[in-house]
């Protein structure tokens, strides 16, 4: 929801960033995004925009390089923390292709994280009996079976299971700012539904949402307050939800000619 | 890789100091002569001379195996010292005549010798180079009819059982390692277990390589008789030198009717260093006889150390009903070398057996599992489960199996299940968006790999073993 009063989350202002160690293949260049708490926030624009760069490099993931621009995170620089310390922050990143981890349960994995952050905010650790409590309260928001907390992380999941554990984790962790990359890829229309039910119940007004995505088709489920389009490296249109209709009709040439 | 993470690669090893204590070596090199010395100084009877040489002479007509998966420099066998005690060597009557300087190298390797500071429960043989130093909970163990010594002093004291049993589980002649440590060992742990009695308490032997330029050839034997039960734990460090040191040992285990023996290992010696200088030459023989019905042998190993490693803990299935178990994890880092596994010979009928083996590659590493499972054309109703899993961190380092099956009975059931991972950026960068730190992050994926292994060591073990497997690979990914 828009207001125009509540706090600043994220302010990246002129960022640019290449592949690590090819130096001169710039992917984004010069992006620009304000995020306030309580938005929504899709990204959408054609393969190789840059879309997916932009979230990872928000996340600090070590095959981008910054080098421009600036991203305030409630103040604090970004890209003066580790990756670990930004997701401490609450920068939440639900992956497009979900790693697997054999060996390690879902629940061994969701607990550590868990207390992590509750270490981060100063607050008591959960013990496993404690965390069981709660995360049997979680699992309901994507409608998972609880049997997946005591299975290897993603290991074996389909698609549309290893996308509603990013949701869990989500829920688990309650980030102040959740960046979905392609969540809505690779989902059947009733896990698209799971995760999408998943994700507006965890939407608060002192949290904020940015999703990636290249369908219109999730903006029905997760209704944005803003609409941008990115290409080549750039944000070139901003608009409200009507703007991702048009697109779903128009395609994306005329933006780009325009652009 | 980060600064922090590639501090944390160079880990200095923490048992890598030398012990200045005064040492009475036998100059280098192997002879008849050498190996005579050998005896007389440890007052060997006539037969176990003969056993010596015979193994010897066995030994010179043989040759160095060269079928592992691990290369090295030729060693030179003239330029090892065979032989070398802390001196003086003389009769201890109680742990408080142990030489300080002694006493202060195992506390600092966390062993200490006193049986009022020992971990609770456990009963221990210390052993610095060629020698056992002391043997705590002797008497106490007495009592109830086990014997636990050093092998020198069970020679002496129940020579028939050391002669009955020496060398029928691994015969003198059995490989080119074997029979060098069948003429040259100096010392090791004896350990009996009379018919129908439960071992009170873990029995262990502390291994600990001093002196540069000496190999440890030392020798275990333990006799579990019929319905008799033991846990036995083995560690074993070294000192930090730029030669490479020859380990060369064999350990025997015998089960009778219903009798079960777990042997447990976590092997720390000095690995070389980060481009391969140095490091122990760990080439081991290990081997279990069931010789009884219901009898029950299981290995664990816990490999982290050695420049080098061969070895391969067996278990013979001669007696009927009897099970071998074998659970492994083998850790190689920087230019480490493991070709490891088991064997798991199946005679008697409706014979089992398990192989768990984990094996981690990291550095610029090579990691090997050897494996055989055999089943005798006798061996009715025989079966074998076997699985082996690599993982792989970093793009630099080698993971393989070499898993053989040979089975002569058509009854037998035999499963092998294989699997190959990789610790990789995007799992660690995974971990890192969830908040969590490369450490934990590893320990954590490393912990889940090894488990399966991890819950048959007794709980001290599996403690020592899951820190020091995070201390070996701390910033390897990165």
């Amino acid at each position: 929801m828009i207001n125009k009063g509540s706090k600043i989350l994220l302010e990246v202002k002129n960022l640019r960033a290449e592949i690590a160690g090819v130096a001169g293949v710039e992917i984004l260049k010069g992006v620009d995004l304000t995020v306030r708490a309580g938005e929504v926030h899709a990204i959408m624009g054609i393969n190789g925009s840059g879309k997916s760069t932009f979230s990872k490099v928000l996340a600090g993931h070590p095959d981008y390089a910054v080098t421009g621009g600036s991203a305030m995170f409630e103040g604090k620089d970004l890209f003066s923390l580790a990756p670990e310390e930004r997701a401490r922050a609450g920068i939440f990143l639900a992956f497009q292709y979900p790693v697997e981890i054999p060996g390690v349960s879902n629940s061994a994995l969701l607990r550590l994280a868990y207390n992590t952050m509750q270490t981060e905010r100063g607050l008591e650790e959960l013990d496993p009996l404690e965390f069981d409590d709660l995360i049997q309260e979680k699992i309901k928001v994507v409608e998972m079976d609880p049997s997946f907390l005591g299975r290897s992380v993603n290991e074996g999941f389909s698609g549309g299971e290893k996308k509603r554990n990013e949701i869990l984790q989500m829920a688990v962790l309650e980030p102040k700012l959740a960046i979905l990359d392609e969540t809505d890829s690779g989902l059947d229309i009733d896990a698209l539904r799971i995760v999408a039910k998943g994700v507006n119940s965890l939407l608060s007004s002192d949290n904020a949402v940015v999703m990636v995505t290249h369908y219109q088709r999730l903006l029905n489920y997760i209704v944005p307050d803003y609409v941008h389009v990115m290409d080549g490296g750039r944000i070139v249109r901003t608009g409200g939800k009507e703007l991702a209709l048009e697109l779903e009709a128009r395609g994306y040439d005329w933006l780009r000619a325009a652009a | 890789m980060s600064t922090a993470l590639h501090n944390l690669v160079n880990q200095p090893y923490k048992h890598g100091f030398v012990t200045d204590i005064e040492t009475e070596v036998v100059p280098k090199g192997l002879s008849e002569a050498v190996i005579r010395l050998i005896s007389k100084k440890k007052s060997e009877p006539e037969w176990l001379l003969e056993f010596r040489l015979s193994a010897y002479r066995h030994w010179l007509t043989m040759e160095e195996p060269a079928w592992a998966n691990v290369s090295y420099p030729k060693i030179d066998f003239q330029d090892i010292i065979y032989f070398a005690q802390p001196k003086p060597k003389k009769q201890l009557a109680s742990m408080d005549e142990v030489d300080p300087e002694l006493r202060r190298t195992f506390e600092k390797l966390g062993v200490p010798l006193h049986e009022q500071k020992m971990m609770t429960g456990v009963a221990v043989d210390v052993i610095f180079d060629s020698v056992s130093v002391t043997t705590t909970y002797k008497a106490k163990l007495a009592e109830v009819g086990i014997i636990f010594c050093s092998f020198s002093e069970a020679v002496h004291e129940y020579p028939e059982l050391v002669k009955q049993y020496l060398g029928s589980v691994v015969p003198s002649g059995d490989n080119f390692y074997a029979a060098l440590n069948s003429a040259v060992f100096t010392d090791g742990s004896f350990c009996f277990i009379p018919k129908g009695t439960k071992c009170p308490m873990d029995l262990s032997t502390y291994f600990r390589i001093n002196t540069e330029g000496s190999g440890q050839f030392e020798r275990t034997l333990i006799i579990a008789e019929e319905g008799a039960s033991v846990c036995y734990l083995e560690g074993c460090t070294a000192p930090q030198f730029d030669t490479n040191q020859l380990h060369a040992a064999v350990v025997e285990l015998v089960a009778l009717d219903n009798a079960d023996i777990k042997y447990s290992t976590v092997q720390n010696w000095y690995a070389g260093d980060e481009n391969g200088k140095g490091g122990i030459f760990n080439f081991v023989t290990k081997r279990g006889l069931c010789k009884g019905v219901n009898s029950k042998i299981s290995w664990t190993q816990v490999e982290t150390g050695s420049a080098i490693t061969w070895k391969y803990p067996s278990c013979v299935l001669l007696g009927d009903n009897s099970i071998g178990e074998f659970y492994s994890v083998a850790l190689t880092n920087h230019m480490q070398q493991a070709d490891t596994g088991t064997k798991m010979i199946h005679v008697g009928k409706n014979t089992r057996s398990k192989i768990i083996a984990k094996g981690i590659s990291a550095g610029r590493s090579n990691n090997s599992y050897r494996g055989l499972v055999k089943v005798g054309s006798r061996a009715t109703g025989a079966r074998n489960y076997s699985q082996c899993d690599s993982m792989l961190i970093g793009d630099r380092c080698v993971a393989n199996t070499f898993p053989t099956i040979d089975v002569q009975n058509t009854t037998a059931t035999i499963e092998h299940e294989a699997s190959t991972s990789k610790i990789g950026e995007d799992q660690m960068f995974f971990f890192a968006q969830r908040g969590i730190g490369s450490e934990e992050a590893i320990s954590m994926i490393i912990n889940g790999f090894c488990k399966d292994v991890f819950v048959h060591l007794p709980m001290e073990f599996a403690v020592e073993a899951t820190k020091l497997l995070g201390l070996k690979l701390e910033g390897s990914v990165g």
